[in-house]
């Protein structure tokens, strides 16, 4: 516990000081990362730890995003009230397609998560007075805080982001350590079990499916401003998979795992597609060998390596 | 008051009846063995009274409550516990962990998310005070399938116990067991409180009788004989459909 803290402490002094040694295109970078590694986490407290296999996880990223660009582009860029307007719609949005979600399990679980991820992207392309279509929301503008320093500096908002970054493991370290965290990976073992034991399983799979929601879209917020810019494929199923992919890359079920999944696979796409166009077929090669060879992780590999492994 | 009362239970699987017309009541503190053939319906009777399944027909009282229609976690929660058959354990678990999820389980804390469960001394007391009572501790920290199978029917056992049930459905706890793990857990069956009221399916005959007052046996879903246990003993008509048929 206290060896955890003091490593999440060191971690934590090294991200504040890295504007003082990275390039500002590089602290675009690890913003994306940040962003990103948010989105992984949230993803795995619903595979890793409650064992449910989302490939549909980019809807509440997505949802977020057009909220929070709609209300900035169309209504007022008013940080107070687009920001909570975004957690509100994704944690909306995840509260809705969990009732249908959780009905089914396993791989049939999968497909109906995309099915309905695949709903809204389809809204996003069609509903062009709305959403601009295929050519998405130009010009989303950066959130306006009352603070000396404003968020359309890359340092600035590189810390805007890495305080939600800490925010967001903060919360997600106490919820998986908690009895409902615990709970949820009982279900993940064995939910008949659960049942017996006297938990209502479904509660927990539920009340999981939305925090994964609200986290996810707390990622999506963030990245509509890191852009600037929305379009559907926030909303698409190779968003989900990537996401699914980073959980898996860095270890699910171990929450820092996929962020630091989500690091790997943000900077391998940052130098690979200023070479080729196949980034998608990099992917799936990435996926393969990580199936293949670290079934575990990154995180479990290491932990392998150092003697300790990490349920 | 009693226990469990069972009244003119039914199951059917499509066309297939698993269960006709079984009634059957036990007081507090009995223990009742279910025994019989294969495909008798024994399991099938312990998934009704757990709410596994829903009865096509019949009730189901607990404590004089009718629980037929309650979902499985409600009725674990007015005191039913059970064992299972082929082992549903948390085999990436280590022992202590699943047995700290079957204390909280039954614990106002459990649905709590803004706490580490590390923080609850009074679970882990629990957790770790079952474990050494029934000699567990020292496997503790191990992962649930590294034990021996053996030692995975003792976890079986302890996680039922863990919400001090006061009704507990035992079904086959030796099954698979050696000889000498056999003596074990039947030994460690027989250390339960007596204030709680045991149903057991055994296949075992001499472990049963060995283990309860009273018998029940069950053949093609239907109750063939009930009474004492030296009554079911002597019975021809027991005799000839439990030892006639080849239940390994």
């Amino acid at each position: 516990m206290s060896a955890r803290v003091a490593s999440g402490t060191a971690a934590l002094a090294v991200l504040i000081a890295l504007p003082v040694v990275l390039s500002s295109y590089q602290l675009g970078l690890v913003t994306k990362m940040l962003i990103f590694g948010i989105f992984a986490m949230s993803l795995d407290l619903l595979l890793g730890y409650a064992g449910l296999p989302s490939l549909g996880h980019a809807a509440y990223f997505g949802v977020a995003a057009y909220t929070v660009g709609l209300l900035a582009l169309r209504v007022g860029n008013n940080v107070w009230i687009d920001f909570p307007a975004g957690l509100a719609v994704a944690a909306a949005v995840s509260a809705l397609f969990g009732l249908f979600a959780l009905r089914t399990r396993g791989s049939y679980f999968l497909m109906i998560t995309l099915a309905l991820g695949q709903v809204l992207w389809g809204i996003a392309f069609g509903w062009r007075s709305l959403t601009g279509g295929d050519d998405g929301l130009p010009s989303v503008p950066r959130p306006r805080l009352p603070l000396p320093w404003p968020m359309t500096d890359g340092v600035p908002f590189y810390y805007f982001v890495l305080a939600f970054f800490a925010l967001a493991v903060a919360a997600l370290a106490l919820i998986v350590s908690s009895p409902f965290g615990r709970a949820l990976v009982g279900i993940r073992e064995s939910e008949r079990r659960m049942e017996v034991l006297g938990y209502d399983v479904w509660r927990y799979k539920y009340a999981a499916f939305v925090l994964a929601g609200l986290f996810a879209g707390l990622a999506g917020n963030l990245f509509v401003y890191f852009n600037g810019f929305v379009s559907p494929s926030y909303l698409s199923l190779l968003f989900s998979a990537s996401a699914l992919l980073m959980v898996i890359l860095g270890g699910s079920g171990t929450l820092l795992g996929p962020a630091i999944g989500a690091a790997v696979i943000v900077g391998l796409e940052n130098v690979i597609s200023g070479y080729m166009e196949r980034w998608v077929l990099v992917l799936g090669v990435i996926y393969v060998l990580v199936t293949l060879f670290a079934p575990t992780g990154l995180v479990g590999l290491v932990g392998r390596r150092l003697g300790h492994g990490d349920a | 008051m009693t226990a469990l009362e069972i009244d003119n239970l039914t199951h059917t699987f499509g066309g297939l009846t698993a269960l006709a017309d079984v009634s059957l009541a036990v007081a507090p503190g009995e223990r009742l063995a279910i025994i019989g053939p294969n495909g008798a319906g024994k399991t099938t009777l312990f998934n009704l009274i757990t709410g596994i399944f829903r009865p096509s027909a019949g009730r189901i009282r607990l404590f004089g409550r009718d629980v037929t229609r309650l979902p499985v976690h409600r009725r674990a929660r007015l005191g039913l516990a059970r064992t299972f058959q082929i082992s549903t354990l948390f085999p990436k678990l280590t022992v202590l962990d699943s047995v700290l999820l079957a204390v909280q389980g039954l614990d106002p804390a459990r649905f709590v998310l803004h706490r580490r469960r590390a923080s609850y001394g009074h679970l882990r007391e629990r957790a770790e005070s079952l474990l050494s009572e029934w000699s567990l501790a020292d496997r503790a920290h191990q992962v649930t399938r590294q034990l021996s199978y053996g030692e995975q029917r003792q976890v079986e056992l302890i996680l039922a116990l863990a919400g001090a049930p006061k009704v507990l459905l035992l079904d086959e706890p030796t099954a698979g067991l050696s000889p000498a793990e056999t003596a074990s857990v039947a030994q460690m069956i027989r250390r339960f409180s007596r204030e709680t009221t045991i149903l057991l399916i055994e296949h075992d005959m001499d472990v049963a009788l060995d283990l309860v007052d009273r018998v029940t046996v069950l053949v093609q879903g239907r109750v063939l004989a009930e009474g004492e246990k030296d009554a079911i003993r002597s019975d021809p008509n027991v005799a000839a459909i439990y030892f006639g048929s080849d239940d390994a």
